[in-house]
């Protein structure tokens, strides 16, 4: 736009802003990241600094590339927000190059490429979550057992030789994370209720006692996240709701239906990774539909998704491609679910008196 | 949505309200305790005249002339348009041009009067009975004495009166919202005019032809409401007074009938559709002043607020002070403003001259300091969608500011923007700051503009095909006499000829006849 803005109203301001907004989801982030760096020890720690810091280097570059205000953007703590949540999807102990290329991936190609903040179609986290996962598959999915670098199990020198040497004990990292244990047995032949005997305590899991990535171990935490973000009005309550009501609607049909092939609800529903997904990945401002019943679409069609491929795909997991895809709906529902406006009915024609509205 | 989110103050009566809207802070407090001054008469007083939506008035003084209070001095021009008194006694000095109370700070004709600080009045208007005064001359004496909508709309009040020959009304709205923060002048007027704002209800009532008033007054005025309750007969009819939720813009006429009665205004049409019609709550006082002791619309209450004013205050100021002298009347400035405003925070205008005067539609002057306007950079839109759920008119403010900003006026008119009422709520909200309402603002002004370019085309060729026709009318008819001419010479000749021939037939025929005898 080339003319003159003219100055009009309104000449006050909420105390909302950008910076604000990111600063909130930290917050909300950090109980369960404290929880993953405390159970999976040093190694978790380095990782995440070093994909924050690779996040906001990249942030820097590309703003540098493009000729934006440095300053001004990349204060705006949107790079760290994004690097933080990448981090959190990694495996804890994976070497310092997957936490780099994740915040690569994830700053470049699944933001910058678009045009920066506000402009990418796809959630930058999960765009480089999905490339690593096709990408190297054997790296993503090395998981830990909690307990070996909780306190009093890896010392620092170790964990320098596994971030840094890529010097991961083989041994050490046995475990297997609860769906794709669960997916393996199920493939193997083994009935449900045996898998469901191995898997032990389904408490164990909601809380985070469980290999798993470095920040979606503790669904509980994150649900307490979740509900922090609600109540500072970062996010509505409708994505979460209708994520987790779907999967849990879905999973409990098909449990309901053939108890014998399909784990029960409170399976999904205890996993880190669903909460994380439904209450800080789908709620992305960016690249989720603007109006209430947009959002509700949005979200029930993630569930869908993520129920769909945890059953049937490829991929125990499944978020990343889930949110993916449903990202790629977001501008056809935002097209097509617009709130009502005042005084028109639906279709735009002003109301009849007399008639509802 | 809205009964979805786990609002943090849930207010059970906001179910009843409208969709969208948003919670200020109100910063009233800062003013409201302050009961209203006269301000002084200043040393000189600049009338606009032009203070009114419609055509701007006539001046019916010189330079020279004395005149006195309550004097015409600017005369209606056509149906939509006001008459315009002088203030005070005095002096016409000029009968020119001054900078508008406006931001674009354009000269606009001006009538400026250096006061004789007599203050001594002309003669009044006739005063009327309302109570057996027709509709008729209660409308006419609004529009003689010059109310305009106080509210900030400005809208000829008598205009307004009239609705009843063309719609089927039943009740009178007393807009007393006051939604906009810091403004406090409805509230103190009600606090201390609370039985003449009940009684020119009541002839407005009478004027519109309705028995029912209500008067609509925001939760977080209690005294204000209390006063009303204590005067609530309004010309023999009870008006009921409905506290309704202090939520922005409460005070927009749509939404508050809509509050009011739950029922939306169809797009593009009035609230008369509904049966109601809205009137400003110092309106009602002016009409009220007007009628009963026939006096003009010549002075107002201005709230005088801000941080960057020493002493916030309620100040009853003729229309014309300079906005000068009201900020030094409150102590002047203890700090440099970041905006200096006519209105309120949310819709007022923005002015770069303090010399200015207030005009009939001025219900603040505000100094706002840097800390409550709280500016800050322009950051790209997230689509945090804060600016749709706020939005009252169910609008996508953050598509219509990309469709504009890429040239398409086009796609924006069709999701819209014509509705938008410039409320604000949505840059309020914009945590990127956004200038979402300027953008909307600059593209209906667009619009708009090239609407009337593409109707001056339009008249210009319709002219021109009209020319075109009646030309080739005019030919054909020329053609046409041609044509009639000549088949009727054609038609002579055959006559004659036929004619010349039954002769020599007759001829030949008496030969031969002669010949055979
Ligand atoms: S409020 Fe601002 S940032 Fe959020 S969607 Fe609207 S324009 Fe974009
Ligand atoms: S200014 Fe217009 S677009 Fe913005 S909130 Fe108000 S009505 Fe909606």
């Amino acid at each position: 736009m080339t003319a003159p803005i003219l100055v009009s109203g309104p000449h006050i301001h909420s105390r909302f802003n950008v910076s604000r907004t990111m600063m909130a989801v930290m917050v909300c982030l950090s109980p369960a990241t404290g929880f993953g760096l405390l159970h999976f020890g040093w190694p978790a720690v380095f990782l995440f600094l070093v994909t924050i810091v690779a996040a906001l280097l990249f942030e820097v570059l590309c703003l540098a590339l493009a000729g934006k205000p440095i300053l001004r953007f990349a204060t705006d703590g949107s790079a760290i927000l994004t690097g933080w949540i990448v981090a959190l999807t990694l495996p804890p102990w994976a070497p310092w190059w997957v936490g780099v290329t994740a915040a690569g991936l994830a700053i470049v190609i699944g933001k910058h490429v678009f045009g920066g903040l506000g402009q990418n179609l796809f959630n930058p986290a999960m765009v480089a979550r999905a490339m690593l996962l096709v990408a190297l598959p054997v790296q993503m999915t090395v998981w830990v057992d909690p307990v070996l670098g909780g306190p009093g199990g890896l010392g620092f020198q170790q964990a320098l030789a596994v971030t840094f040497g890529g010097d991961i004990g083989i041994d050490a990292v046995s475990s297997a994370s609860v769906l794709s244990h669960v997916q393996s047995q199920l493939d193997a032949g083994q009935p449900m209720q045996a898998i469901l005997a191995e898997i032990g305590n389904i408490h164990d899991q909601f809380f985070g006692y469980v290999p798993g990535s470095l920040g979606e171990t503790s669904a509980f935490l994150l649900l307490l996240g979740g509900v922090g973000l609600i109540l500072m009005r970062v996010i509505t309550v409708v994505i979460p709701l209708s994520v987790l009501g779907s999967v849990a609607v879905l999973s409990g049909a098909a449990w309901g239906i053939a108890p014998d092939s399909f784990p029960p609800p409170q399976v999904h529903l205890a996993s880190g990774s669903l909460m994380f997904c439904a209450f800080f990945i789908a709620t992305d401002y960016v690249t989720s539909p603007v109006t209430g019943l947009g959002k509700m679409i949005y979200g029930i069609g993630i569930g869908a998704l993520i129920f769909i491929i945890r059953s049937w795909g490829a991929f125990p997991e499944g978020v990343a491609f889930a949110v993916l895809l449903m990202n790629a709906c977001t501008p056809l529902i935002d097209e097509y679910v617009r709130p009502r406006i005042f005084g028109r009915t639906r279709a735009g024609k002003p109301i009849e008196l007399g008639g509802k509205p | 949505m809205s009964i979805l989110s786990f609002s943090g103050r849930f207010d059970p009566a906001r179910l009843f309200s409208f969709k969208g809207g948003i919670h200020p802070e109100t910063c009233k407090f800062l003013s409201a305790d302050c009961a209203i001054e006269d301000m002084p008469i200043p040393a000189l007083i600049r009338v606009p005249l032009q203070q009114h939506i419609g055509v701007e008035a006539e001046p019916v003084v010189a330079r020279g002339d004395l005149v006195l209070k309550g004097q015409l001095i600017g005369k209606a021009r056509g149906p939509v348009s006001s008459n315009i008194h002088a203030p005070t006694s005095g002096q016409v000095i000029a009968v020119g041009h001054f900078i508008a109370p406006h931001p674009s700070g354009l000269p606009v004709p001006t009538i400026t009067i250096r006061p004789d600080g007599e203050d001594r009045w002309g003669p009044r208007l006739p005063r009327l009975h309302p109570e057996s005064a027709t509709p008729e001359q209660i409308a006419a004496q609004v529009a003689e004495a010059g109310i305009v909508g106080m509210g900030g709309a400005t809208f000829p009040s008598a205009v307004k009166l009239n609705l009843r020959a063309k719609y089927d009304l039943q009740t009178l709205v007393i807009n007393a919202a006051e939604c906009e923060p810091y403004l406090t002048c409805d509230d103190r007027l009600m606090r201390e005019r609370a039985e003449e704002i009940a009684d020119g209800a009541g002839i407005m009532a009478k004027a519109l032809g309705v028995s029912e008033i209500i008067v609509a007054i925001e939760a977080n005025k209690p005294q204000a409401i209390e006063a009303m309750q204590r005067h609530k007969i309004a010309l023999g009819h009870i008006m009921r007074i409905k506290t309704v939720p202090a939520q922005y813009p409460m005070g927009s006429e749509k939404h508050l009938v809509k509050t009011l009665t739950g029922k939306e205004t169809p797009a593009r049409a009035l609230t008369a559709e509904l049966g109601v019609v809205v009137h400003n709550a110092a309106t009602a006082h002016a009409v009220h002043l007007a009628v009963r002791y026939g006096e003009p619309s010549i002075s107002r209450v201005v709230t005088v607020s801000g941080r960057a004013v020493a002493r916030p205050a309620n100040l009853r100021a003729l229309i014309g002070t300079p906005v000068s002298d009201l900020i030094a009347h409150c102590g002047g400035l203890v700090e440099d403003p970041e905006r200096l405003l006519l209105g309120g925070p949310m819709m007022g205008q923005p002015i770069q001259n303090p010399r200015v005067p207030i005009v009939k539609g001025t219900g603040g002057v505000l100094a706002l300091s840097e800390r409550e306007t709280r500016e800050r950079d322009v950051m790209p839109c997230i689509r945090c969608g804060l600016c749709v759920q706020v939005c009252p008119m169910g609008l996508t403010p953050f598509e219509l500011n990309t469709r504009i900003e890429a040239g398409d006026l086009e796609g924006a008119a069709k999701v819209g923007l014509l509705d938008c009422i410039n409320c604000g709520c949505c840059s309020f909200t914009c945590p990127s700051n956004r200038p979402l309402v300027q953008t909307i603002q600059y593209a209906k002004g667009k619009l708009a503009e090239r609407d009337s370019r593409k109707h001056q085309q339009e008249q210009a060729k319709r002219l021109a095909e009209a020319r075109t026709a009646r030309h080739e009318a005019i030919a054909e008819a020329k053609r046409a006499a041609m044509a009639r001419r000549k088949a009727e010479m054609d038609a002579n000749k055959k006559r004659e000829a036929e004619a010349e021939a039954l002769v020599a037939g007759a001829v030949e025929a008496i030969k031969s006849k002669e010949a055979a005898k």
